[in-house]
């Protein structure tokens, strides 16, 4: 998978209710989502986000409520892949689920600054900042991660399963 | 090596004898549940899979509470999406406006929640149900969609931190003030990934409803649950209630735990989480001087009976100060109607509160009492993240009822002791 492009880095516990605020929950369209994502924290984010752009965060990314409208609408904005010191337990399924990519790199975190260009090999969990010429191994997925995540998502992984692929 | 409650109920569950922190397994579901918000994107994400039957009609819950009653066109269109899948799928437990509470003071209630369940929801508080001994965690839509087609889902098999409580508590202080200061100690993500179990005498002598207010905020520390061993409160509380078989799972004496934490809860104040994490915690006698706007006492956390009761006890014969909007949400239409024949809103509209039908309205930001910019409320909800309740520039400080009450009668947040 090839993803590039210019990182916007947050702190920590960045959570749902700032990644899509409850008051815009009354649809689940993902880019009418899109249109509100990060905006309680950063109203820069919507207007300037492109298509393959990265978020970078420090501890515990996407922590509170389950909604699913947060990775959606971050995917939906154009963000290409998350990188985090570690994420919120149900933000990361379901990333996983949905197929936005994430990865737990603390190293990438330290190194990256808002602004840089940065690439990753989401397979091989390489990333590299082409700002500062500088290269980090994110840790691997457990196996059965890896399956989901080359099945496509959860739903193409079920339908495998319950023999409607 | 002994196993821990949550290692023994997946073990059961994916058919192994022993399971251990790490392990990934593929276990059997007792409940999957949805609400308004989550429930139609899980709907979009079944129809792609492609089946036309959900894998038990009895084991999928469906509760419009976020957005329900509707409050707008757009909440319209999603409840009744969501309503008309319940019906053509003929899911036995979607419960309409009338009938329907806070999902997480509903399932209990309704025998649908039970000891040594799994139960998976897409809402983050489905730990809630951790205080009657299920493994109930919360997950997304698309899980949701997955777990009702097949029955099934996949999990990592949580390391456990114990926490004891011991010692004699202070008055006033509840299990909304322990969730609290542990939350405040460990921090928000202070049981990333993990299962909390909460034990110690003060546990035993808890009544179901503090235990369930401490469950439901393992997510605020991270945590993928919240267990209480099952014990006779919690039979007493489902033996009217079960819908279906239940089995008790217990800690092994030697189970193995990452860290055991011991709290003297005679040290423990009412506690007040300041804006924006749960995990800002101050005693109440080192609040301060904090103005409010708003009061805010209910929600899947502190919506029960017995939460209504402590905020009757601190209103009664008192009004709320002219300033400030008082807001009473049941977590149900029964404890709704207990409340009423208590006395209890009687009580309640004498001090001028609104009260309002089960919802989770304000809680998130939803309708109901939504917060104007730089306005400020105390609530006894579970999350002052931004905006949570309203405008970005708003706060949330989040608090036990009886904080809550008499912060509405003085209007700035202060202990029951001084109104
Ligand atoms: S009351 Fe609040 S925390 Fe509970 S389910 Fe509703 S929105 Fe979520």
């Amino acid at each position: 998978m090839d993803i590039k492009g210019k990182v916007w880095k947050y702190g920590s516990d960045v959570d749902t209710d700032v990644i899509i605020p409850a008051r815009y929950l009354n649809t689940s369209v993902p880019k009418e989502l899109a249109k509100h994502c990060m905006e309680d924290i950063d109203e820069n984010f919507v207007d300037n986000v492109n298509d393959g752009d990265l978020i970078v965060a420090e501890d515990n990314f996407g922590c509170g409520s389950s909604r699913e409208h947060a990775p959606l609408a971050i995917k939906a904005a154009g963000v290409s892949c998350v990188i985090a010191n570690s994420f919120a337990r149900i933000f990361y399924r379901n990333s996983i689920n949905i197929g936005l990519p994430i990865l737990e790199c603390p190293e990438a975190v330290a190194g990256i600054e808002t602004g840089d260009e940065v690439e990753v090999d989401v397979d091989s969990g390489v990333i590299k900042n082409l700002t500062k010429g500088q290269e980090y191994q994110a840790a691997a997925f457990p196996e059965f991660m890896q399956e989901l995540i080359d099945a496509g998502g959860l739903v193409n992984y079920v339908k495998k399963k319950v023999g409607t692929a | 090596m002994g196993m821990t409650m949550v290692e023994k109920i997946l073990a059961a569950h994916s058919g192994k004898d022993k399971v251990k922190p790490g392990e990934l397994v593929n276990a059997k579901l007792d409940m999957v549940l949805g609400n308004d918000v989550t429930t139609p994107v899980a709907v979009k994400e079944f129809a792609k899979i492609g089946l036309d039957k959900v894998f038990d009609k009895e084991r999928v819950a469906i509760v419009p509470d976020h957005f329900a009653p509707n409050k707008d066109i757009n909440s319209a269109e999603q409840c009744k999406m969501i309503r008309e899948f319940a019906h053509e799928k003929e899911i036995k437990n979607y419960f309409e406006i009338g009938d329907m509470g806070i999902e997480h003071c509903l399932l209990p209630e309704k025998g649908l929640a039970l000891p040594g369940d799994i139960i998976i929801g897409a809402d983050s508080h489905t730990c809630t149900y951790g205080a009657l001994g299920a493994l109930a965690t919360g997950v997304g839509s698309t899980d949701m969609a997955a777990g009702m087609a097949t029955g099934e889902a996949w999990f990592k098999v949580p390391e456990t931190i114990k926490f004891v409580y011991n010692g004699e508590l202070q008055k006033w202080v509840s299990g909304k003030d322990l969730i609290l200061y542990t939350i405040g100690d460990i921090g928000v993500d202070g049981a990333l990934y993990k299962s909390m179990e909460f034990t110690g005498e003060v546990i035993e002598n808890f009544s179901m409803d503090n235990r369930f207010t401490m469950s439901n905020m393992a997510i605020e520390a991270g945590g993928k649950c919240g267990l209480i061993e099952p014990d006779q409160t919690t039979l007493e509380y489902v033996k009217d209630r079960a819908q279906r078989e239940y089995t008790v799972y217990k800690s092994d004496e030697d189970a193995d735990y990452s860290q055991v934490i011991e709290y003297d809860v005679s040290k423990i104040e009412p506690q007040v989480a300041f804006p924006h994490l749960p995990e800002n915690t101050k005693g109440i006698s080192e609040v301060g001087d904090i103005k409010i706007d708003q009061s805010v006492i209910g929600s899947c956390t502190n919506g029960r009976i017995e939460d209504l009761r402590v905020a009757a006890e601190v209103l009664k014969g008192k009004k709320r100060a002219p300033h400030v909007r008082l807001i009473i949400f049941p977590g149900t239409q029964e404890i709704y109607r207990q409340a009423m024949h208590e006395g209890l809103v009687d009580i309640f509209l004498d001090a001028g509160a609104a009260v309002s039908t089960p919802t989770c309205g304000p809680c998130l930001g939803g309708h109901m009492g939504i917060l104007a910019k730089g306005e400020r409320a105390i609530a006894t909800t579970n999350r002052n993240f931004v905006g949570r309740m309203g405008h970005p520039e708003s706060e949330v400080y989040l608090s036990n009822p009886a904080i809550a009450a008499a912060s509405a009668v003085a209007g700035k947040i202060v202990s029951p002791e001084e109104v």
